[in-house]
């Protein structure tokens, strides 16, 4: 890597941050021919971005510090080391395969060691007694990132089957190497409690790297410094808000506009759940009280159009507090399309679609088969329209939905039954994490609507980029971590529960035939998956933290940080009404929708309320006549501010 | 009680032939060719509605009934009072009689007065918002008695010359608040200065706003207003309710406005937090309501909650001028506030009426989701059509100031352009004035806080003449439209058609001629208002009402006005309005979702164990103690099988911990039914 600075700089006599993509000058391009290609640009392909990525000089140091913390949390410093010390000789060579980014492909072998990629080229120089990886012309792509787990999320008490260690497997068999999973905190629960809850749960069990999103249960003073110390310390720089689940996690509005206000000061990504809980729980109410009690209940009670509102309240507030807003589990056409406009008319906001609304439609809530019905009920839920799975596969092709999530969270049948009589209260939740990938590829690129490169870039390239970890994660580069993904867009598998590594018994894609899939799985360097075996260790996934005001989503959000200015008058001279502090201005009431942080407006604050008056109140005030109101000649003469313009 | 049973006989006997009329299958005669007209075409031009719209068979009956009481001067009352509604024609019969004998006696006087003028509009052509025709119009008592070419009218009659002008129905102005209190200021021009105004800019009927302060009741509101607008009004008035609060036991308030009082529309806030802002579910549970009784709900659509947190900002930021009240109040939050109410409406199967349409953007989402089929109105307002925000950013701090209202004039100059266009397609259906005026003084209350500058722009005077100008003599719309986005639509959707807004017999005789070639410049020194700014100040208007009849009565007439205080008349409005709630009939009928019968599911049911993880309903976010919106869990099969009571290792999340394989009592299949 340095080798690769130095001779940039000898041959270009310039100091690295000027030799980027963007050339200073015309005299500094060089051109070999109009189609031959640069010369030395496959020795390396990649640029060396760490050096000149403004922002994220440090994203080396974080990761040995995670790695020492590791060490020392788990006290089993040996253990670990023995661990690395075992796994970090390998040395492999990726030969003949076709290296596909978001922005390109191209034919290369990739070189890795210690668990980083080191070359990337044609022809590379590398020691002897490495393994070598034959991959025939298969594409070799980026480990995809799974934005959305939830493999803790405590229900009543119980947990969702899929643990780290499950989940994590069920991810890596997918073609998924790093997830980053939802912290979810009760109401009155600390934030940095369960953080460390979850981290610690994760640092034992998860086969895959993680990072973790924390959700806001409820917003106060309190939470504040928790967030602000989250950001700062832990290497957290999202978070999740709810519109939904009233009376639990619901925020108001005045809420969420101070909650978005605080977390772009902290240079945080907003992540939203946008349904409108007002209105569900009043459907839930109505559905309720007509005798519907099975999943059927569930999308009768949450219509497309509630999540579509959310969505368009929820930018509404981003454009107003000028914050990046991403959007989780986009699960409608309507909803995509608010996003998409709102996208074009330059809203920074961000959609994620999930495997379950990418794959599969909402039809299944009316099953006769209870169990079934209840293994779709996520919410938003799934829309019953089966059209839509095609609409959000195009949006994603065209680039007005970004990241492909999984929404993971499984839950079993018998866990599920705890809302047998009542649908309120299934536990929400379905699986997708292995399957994310597959389906993208076999319902959007082999049907021709996206191609490879926009593949990568919605299975981690673009989620990498939101969430701050580009380019350690999400590209193949020399410099990148070593999740690399082997993909035969040939091989054909049909999905059912029998043969996942999920341990939930519901399979709510079984059945369906997926084309595409993982070959080999390398994370961290080491050979996870291969021809349909896993062989992971638990606990080798380490905590990736990360850095806020992560460049794809903050940049435009700074540019825009213009204030308003006022305009300067004169000072209003002329005649002020007297008000008479009469008996109908009734004192306000407590609120409807008053958070109780915001206070009431302030009484009148008539600061020249002495200056002039029309000598008390008058007797026939209350008769709204014209020779009230109008005073022809105030006492100190006509003032003239008022005939300027 | 004679009256009303032989209103009854009456009644029946009236519905019967109006049925042969219509229902019977009778061969269609042909005279002619293709192209002749039907005999007697042009002999009465307009249909006798009253005979053939199943909703308004019984007026005929009360006609009559008014008739039958012609001799003397007091009841006449009663009969002009009388003459439509069907339902409401009783009632209102009696409460005239009953109210004739307590009222002063000018009201009286000026009502005879009013039943004295017998006009015969000549050469003008009557247009309605269905067809135009040259035709004269006989006017007596109040009412159109006939309209067609060479009437046989009494002699003496008044001619109103309208050669070359047009003959249309007098506007009526869906939005008005003459009344209505801001920060404990009264608007300075109130219902006597407000109609005079009105009726100067050819509108005759005015539906005002009925602020109901929380914690009051909506009937004193509402009686409150009545009286005082009977005493001042000038012209007829319907009443609009705002709900500041709701709550459930607004319920039976709610039925007796609508129900006795002749009120079918309520407007709530979404706006005006901590006071009058209602939440998401109480719309939602207001508007289900309304949908019962069959009124429409209005919504004043702005998001309070950024509002109030803009505002904090700004104020923070030193702007305390009015164009910091433009500021925290941008477009989106209008937009957004829009789509929600449509939201919220669509899932109560409610109409809705948006008033108050400003930008561009929330008349497009209201666009928009009419196309989708949603039952949604629109209201653009005289400032709106005619002027633009810009003038928020004026040096001039009282011009500015004068312009503050809420949502704010758009700042984009294109606004007014395209709300036109949207009006003319259809899109938006109604125009209206969102009269509220207070004097620069009044105003100054806010002089160094925007958010204390009482909102409120002009605009009944110049509503219709603005219309005429921005949409019609610039061939956006032709006059027909005109007369529905002026007044047919507004009287369609509120219930008061055929009684206003159309020119056919047996309307009121509320009719404006319109000359389309006059222009005339606005100014605060000519107008009728006691305000002393006017927002549209040296704009210049093509097309002006020459001849304002109002009640059968000519109020404006080469220029001057003569309008009688008090003279104006409550026009009670009948619930379920045909224009609004057909569709909806039709979809409540729809809307009804079934639950999928199934089997008992009766397979292994995870215990829940620490019930202590479930919070008890903390107080909510976003309502007001409102009703609760869960119990607490209802496992009731919690004792039928548990997996022997908490496990060791239920913390771990294990395959096997869950999955029970073979549950006691043997396998059930209902499971795996499918």
């Amino acid at each position: 890597m340095s080798d690769c600075r130095r001779q940039w700089n000898r041959e270009d006599e310039l100091p690295v941050y000027l030799a980027g993509p963007i050339s200073t000058g015309p005299n500094q391009r060089k051109s070999f021919g109009m189609f031959s290609s640069v010369e030395g640009a496959f020795e390396s392909k990649t640029i060396d971005f760490d050096n000149y990525a403004v922002g994220r000089k440090g994203s080396r140091t974080p990761r040995s510090g995670s790695r020492e913390r590791v060490l020392d949390a788990e006290g089993g410093a040996e253990r670990s080391a023995g661990r690395r010390g075992h796994r970090n000789p390998e040395r492999l060579l990726i030969k003949g395969g076709r290296v596909v980014n978001d922005d390109q492909s191209f034919f290369a072998d990739v070189y890795i060691e210690d668990g980083l990629i080191k070359q990337v080229g044609e022809n590379l120089v590398v020691p002897g007694g490495v393994k070598v990886i034959e991959v025939n012309g298969h594409m070799v792509i980026p480990g995809g990132i799974d934005v959305n787990t939830c493999l803790m999320k405590p229900y009543l008490g119980t947990n969702p089957v899929d643990d780290f260690l499950q989940g994590t497997k069920a991810a890596l068999a997918g073609g998924t190497t790093m997830i980053i999973d939802h912290v979810t905190p009760q109401p009155g629960d600390s934030l940095l409690d369960a953080f460390e809850c979850w981290q610690e749960a994760a640092d034992k069990k998860a086969c895959c790297d993680y990072s973790l999103h924390v959700d806001i249960p409820q917003w106060n003073e309190t939470v504040k410094d928790e967030l602000e110390l989250l950001v700062h310390e832990k290497g957290i720089n999202s978070f999740q808000v709810y519109m939904a689940y009233k009376d639990v996690y619901q925020m108001s509005d005045s809420e969420l506009y101070e909650a978005f206000s605080f977390l772009k000061q902290l240079g945080a990504v907003v992540l939203v759940h946008a349904e409108n809980g007002d209105l569900i729980a009043q459907e839930q109410r109505k559905i309720l009280g007509m005798g519907i009690t099975g999943p059927e209940g569930h999308p009768l009670s949450r219509p497309e159009e509630l999540e579509a509102e959310a969505v368009f309240r929820a930018i509404t507030l981003g454009n107003r507090v000028n914050c990046p807003v991403y959007i989780t589990k986009v699960m409608s056409k309507s909803a995509a399309d608010t996003i998409t406009q709102a996208r074009r008319k330059g809203s920074v906001v961000f959609g994620e679609p999930i495997t379950a609304s990418l794959a599969t439609d909402g039809s299944h809530y009316w099953s006769k088969n209870w169990a079934k019905a209840a293994a779709y009920v996520t919410s938003p839920p799934l829309s019953p329209d089966p059209t839509t799975p095609d609409h959000l596969h195009t949006l994603l092709a065209c680039g007005d939905l970004q990241v492909v999530g999984s929404a993971h969270c499984t839950y079993s049948t018998s866990q599920k039954a705890i809302g047998k009589d009542d649908f309120t209260l299934i536990p929400e939740g379905t699986n997708g994490v292995e399957e994310r990938m597959g389906f993208v590829w076999d319902k959007a690129v082999a049907m021709g609507k996206m191609d490879e490169n926009q593949f990568v870039a919605v299975t981690s390239t673009n989620a990498a980029k939101i969430f701050n970890l580009y380019p350690r994660k999400g590209r193949i580069a020399v410099g990148s971590d070593a999740d690399i993904v082997i993909w035969d867009p040939n091989s054909v598998k049909t999905i059912s529960a029998k043969n996942q590594q999920s341990a939930s018994e519901y399979n709510i894609f079984e059945g369906l035939e997926c084309r595409g899939g993982p070959v080999l799985v390398l994370s961290q360097g080491q050979v996870v998956y291969e021809e349909g075996k896993l062989q992971v260790q638990q606990g080798t996934g380490r905590f990736i933290p990360r850095k806020h005001f992560p460049d794809h989503a903050y940049q435009r959000v700074m540019f825009r940080n213009q204030g308003k200015e006022a305009v300067t008058r004169g000072m209003y001279d002329g005649p002020v009404y007297d008000v008479v502090p009469t008996p109908k201005y009734i004192t306000p009431a407590p609120s409807a929708k008053s958070s109780p942080t915001s206070h009431q407006p302030p009484p009148i604050r008539n600061l020249h309320q002495s200056n002039f008056s029309l000598s008390g109140a008058q007797t026939d005030d209350n008769v709204p006549r014209r020779s009230g109101h109008r005073i022809v000649g105030p006492p100190g003469g006509r003032s003239n501010i008022t005939s300027l313009g | 009680m004679m009256s009303e049973r032989r209103c009854s006989q009456e009644d029946d006997c009236s519905s019967l032939l109006s049925r042969l009329g219509s229902d019977s299958p009778r061969p269609r005669m042909k005279y002619g060719g293709m192209f002749c007209s039907v005999e007697g075409a042009f002999e009465n031009k307009t249909l006798n509605f009253e005979s053939f719209s199943p909703q308004t068979q019984r007026r005929r009956a009360a006609r009559t009934h008014s008739d039958h009481y012609d001799g003397g001067d007091v009841l006449r009352v009663g009969g002009q009072t009388v003459v439509f509604p069907s339902g409401h024609t009783r009632e209102n019969y009696k409460s005239s009689t009953q109210t004739i004998p307590v009222s002063p006696s000018p009201t009286i006087m000026t009502i005879i007065k009013r039943n004295g003028d017998r006009l015969i509009i000549k050469g003008g052509k009557v247009v309605n918002d269905d067809q135009s025709f040259y035709a004269d119009v006989y006017v007596e008592d109040g009412t159109i008695k006939q309209i067609g070419e060479n009437l046989i009218v009494p002699s003496g009659v008044k001619t109103v010359d309208a050669y070359g002008q047009l003959v249309i129905p007098g506007g009526v102005d869906a939005n008005t608040n003459l009344l209505t209190p801001q920060k404990g200021l009264n608007p300075t021009d109130d219902f006597y200065q407000g109609t005079r105004a009105a009726l100067s800019g050819g509108t005759t009927t005015i539906m005002d706003h009925v602020l109901v302060e929380p914690g009051t009741s909506l009937l004193s509101a509402f009686d409150q207003w009545r009286e005082t607008a009977e005493q001042r009004a000038c012209c007829d008035f319907c009443l609009h309710l705002d709900v500041t609060r709701w709550h459930e036991g607004l319920y039976e308030e709610l039925e007796t406005l609508v129900k006795d009082k002749g009120v079918n529309s309520f407007l709530f806030f979404m706006t005006f937090k901590d006071k009058y802002q209602s939440s998401d579910s109480q719309l939602y549970e207001a508007f289900g309501v309304l949908r019962d009784l069959g009124a429409i709900a209005q919504v004043h659509a702005e998001n309070g909650d950024i509002i109030d947190e803009e505002q904090k900002k700004l104020l923070c930021l030193g702007i305390t001028g009015p164009e910091g009240h433009v500021l925290s109040h941008p477009e989106e939050v209008e937009t957004e506030a829009v789509y929600r109410a449509i939201t919220i409406a669509k899932q109560a199967n409610c109409p809705l009426y948006v008033t108050k349409v400003m930008s561009k953007s929330a008349a497009d989402v209201i666009a928009k989701a009419r196309k989708k089929g949603i039952v949604v109105y629109g209201e653009p307002i005289t400032a709106g059509l005619a002027t633009d925000g810009s003038h928020y950013w004026s040096k001039d701090w009282a011009t500015a100031a004068a312009f503050v209202m809420s949502p704010p004039i758009n700042p984009d100059p294109s606004t007014p352009l395209y709300l036109t266009s949207l009006l003319a397609c259809g899109d938006l259906q109604v125009t209206s004035s969102a009269h509220a005026s207070f004097s620069t003084a009044q105003k100054a209350v806010g002089k160094d806080d925007f958010t204390l500058i009482p909102e409120g722009t002009n605009g009944i005077e110049e509503r219709m003449s603005v219309v005429w100008d921005r949409a019609v003599s610039t061939g956006k719309m032709d006059e027909n439209e005109f007369v529905a986005v002026t007044s047919t639509n507004a009287a369609k959707l509120f219930n008061i058609y055929p009684r206003k807004g159309r020119i056919a017999v047996g309307s009121d005789a509320d009719v404006v001629i319109w000359n389309p070639k006059e222009t005339q410049t606005v100014s605060a020194k000519t107008h009728n208002l006691t305000l002393e700014v006017n927002i549209l100040e040296g704009l210049e208007f093509r097309g002006v009402p020459s001849v304002v009849i109002s009640g059968g009565r000519v109020v404006l007439e080469d220029g001057k006005l003569n309008v009688t205080e008090g003279s104006g008349r409550f026009v009670p409005r009948k619930a379920f309005p045909d224009m609004v709630y057909k569709r909806i009939r039709a979809r409540s009928k729809m809307a009804e979702a079934r639950g999928v019968p199934r089997g008992n599911y009766d397979g292994p049911v995870h215990d829940v164990i620490s019930m202590t993880k479930s919070i008890p309903p903390t107080p909510t976010t976003r309502g007001p103690p409102c009703p609760k919106t869960q119990t607490c869990l209802r496992n009731l099969h919690q004792s039928g099988f548990t997996l022997a009571g908490a496990q060791v290792d239920d913390h771990i999340p294990r395959r096997s911990t869950q999955r029970i394989v073979a549950p006691p009592g043997g396998r059930s299949n209902i499971t795996s039914l499918s």
